[in-house]
């Protein structure tokens, strides 16, 4: 007992003991579903019975005219939220470090507080705020520019003004944060040494702030990419199930969910799994090979 | 050189100093104006009669002299369980609270959880040099990579096999060895002395006493900052959840208000009434951590 005890207690064992719980996890929780979820792909599954049906799902898929307004929602909504929640974000955290903007703090906890509240009741504020009755908010604001009422949930562009604001809403004020943290790892010396040099603020952005923030916006770019293309609950919210007028929120995890859990198809349901999976890993690589962070590196300085 | 330092360019480098400083900051009163509108809409509406709500959307036209407290009367008192369920504990018991009450539970046993897991994880990784190490690392790498999303079904299948579903355990236990945490604890655990280590051990403390004693206390603030972001995930989580638990009982706040958006009719009296209840406790917390929060969600932004 005490000879088990001494090995288990050892200072080779003890990392192994420390990380035990995550093997098991990563076993269990991680790699299984994730090799299931590829091979169920390949598969389908009728009440129990698995039948392997190759690539089908995949050739299918190619066909499905919903999969492919799915897989367009997505990309746009990350392309277009990487355009609103980037330089902007950046902006407002270069103008609230500068030592010109008071009441910083302030600041900073109000703009947060939209990412403490859940999906749903996001999309419901939004919701309302966005109904199409003439007493709604947005409505009343058209009727004070001297427009009529819109229906704004219903069309495609106007429905993405306010799935974009919801976006805009609960993440401006997070990637603030993150641009700020950034901005403070910059050494103070070099805008000093800029300042010698007599370089006006919009050269001291781009020579100074925009590269040295480099790691911070590749983060914020990278979760961005993942975030954009894995949006579902936000529309499921805004439009008030899985169901939008002619689909216009519909989106791949949306459509995962519809197959998958709604009507039941899994291995289906796993083919567009796999597909948003490969589209994400693709679209990553390329960012950070964009970027530099991966492959050759450029010289600096 | 001379020229800088006359009275009159002086005079203007102060004035456009103050003006700038005054736009900057009308900026951000804006901004922060347009932040809290949707909030403090959906706090006016909570106020106001619930037909008004269904009829108008939330209106700009704020009626004070309306202002009543009908919609949380109504939802503290008489939203209950009807009689007729299927435990009696739970029958003429608050459906409002209900779900609050599971909320705390499940948060809090996920923080708590998730919390000693990933530092006991993150210790075994860092204070220790191995090869195992570097390369669980790369593994946590590599499940951040990949979305939950996609593992969502088969885990769901696994979950359902395994018997965990309907139960708090089914939730949480695939998020304990959560990437993100491992990480910053880490990166945390990385700026520390390991000398502290080696003086334990020759004092004749065992591995897992150091890993107590002399580590977790020096931890605390990394500890602090993944209470905030593991509590603000939990509590608002919903997409899992909503496929682990069957039984109305059994919700949690977010999944609650959820159901009360139906197809025959949605409850937002009752709904923007729970919302604006519901964030007071993330809200609480955030107020008053709020500075670990901000080390703890920059921590994977500084080496990129």
């Amino acid at each position: 007992m005490s000879k088990v005890k001494k090995i288990l207690y050892s200072q080779k064992v003890a990392p192994f003991v420390f990380s035990l719980p995550f093997c098991i996890s990563l076993l269990v929780f991680w790699l299984y579903p994730l090799v299931t979820g590829i091979l169920m792909s390949f598969q389908t599954v009728d009440f129990g019975v698995t039948t392997w049906v190759g690539v089908s799902h995949y050739t299918k898929l190619m066909k499905d005219p919903f999969f492919r307004t799915a897989v367009w929602n997505s990309v746009e909504y990350m392309i277009l939220t990487l355009l609103l929640l980037v330089p902007i974000p950046m902006l407002l955290a270069v103008l609230i470090e500068s030592r010109i903007t008071k009441a910083r703090g302030l600041w900073k906890i109000i703009m947060y507080i939209p990412a403490l509240t859940s999906v749903v009741i996001s999309g419901m504020l939004f919701r309302l705020m966005f109904s199409e009755g003439d007493g709604s908010q947005m409505n009343q604001l058209m009727h004070m520019l001297g427009q009529s009422s819109i229906p704004w949930l219903k069309s495609k562009g106007t429905g993405w003004v306010a799935l974009l604001l919801l976006c805009m809403w609960r993440w401006t004020g997070v990637n603030m944060l993150y641009f700020v943290s950034g901005l403070n790892g910059i050494d103070g010396s070099l805008y000093e040494s800029a300042d010698i040099d007599g370089a006006s603020p919009t050269q001291k952005f781009w020579y100074v702030t925009l590269p040295l923030l480099r790691p911070t916006t590749v983060y914020v770019i990278t979760i961005s990419v993942f975030a954009g293309l894995s949006m579902f609950l936000e529309s499921f919210m805004l439009w008030n199930g899985n169901s939008s007028p002619k689909n216009i929120g519909l989106t791949i995890v949306g459509y995962l969910y519809k197959r998958g859990i709604e009507t039941n198809e899994l291995g289906y349901a796993c083919a567009v799994g796999v597909v948003l999976m490969i589209i994400a890993l693709v679209i990553n690589f390329i960012q950070l090979f964009a970027t530099g962070t991966i492959g050759f590196k450029k010289k600096e300085d | 050189m001379a020229d800088n330092n006359t009275p009159t360019k002086q005079r203007t480098m102060a004035e456009n100093h103050r003006v700038g400083s005054f736009c900057a900051t009308a900026l951000f009163v804006i901004v922060c104006g347009l932040i809290a509108f949707p909030l403090l809409a959906g706090l006016t509406a909570s106020l106001r009669p619930a037909r008004e709500i269904f009829q108008n959307g939330m209106s700009l036209n704020l009626k004070v002299s309306e202002w009543n407290l009908h919609n949380y009367a109504y939802l503290f008192t008489k939203f209950i369980n009807p009689k007729t369920t299927d435990s009696v504990a739970i029958a003429d018991s608050n459906k409002y609270f209900m779900w609050y009450k599971n909320s705390l539970v499940l948060t809090l046993t996920t923080v708590v959880l998730t919390l000693l897991v990933c530092y006991f994880v993150a210790y075994g990784m860092t204070m220790y040099k191995t090869k195992l190490g570097n390369f669980l690392f790369f593994m946590v790498i590599a499940t951040m990579s990949v979305p939950f999303e996609i593992l969502m079904l088969p885990l769901y299948q696994e979950v359902t096999t395994i018997g965990l579903i309907n139960t708090n355990a089914g939730v949480f236990l695939p998020g304990l060895c959560a990437a993100g945490t491992i990480f910053f604890f880490r990166q945390y655990m990385q700026g520390l002395p390991k000398e502290l280590l080696d003086a334990a051990r020759v004092d004749g403390c065992t591995e897992y006493g150091i890993s107590v004693k002399i580590m977790m206390p020096i931890t605390k603030p990394a500890f602090a900052s993944m209470a905030i972001l593991c509590a603000m995930g939990s509590w608002n989580n919903m997409l899992w959840p909503m496929l682990v638990f069957r039984d109305t009982n059994k919700f949690t706040l977010q999944i609650g208000l959820n159901t009360l958006l139906t197809p025959y009719g949605n409850n937002y009296d009752l709904l923007i009434a729970g919302s604006m209840f519901g964030i007071i406790p993330i809200l609480i917390i955030y107020l008053i951590f709020n500075r670990y929060l901000v080390a703890g969600m920059t921590s994977g932004a500084v080496k990129g």
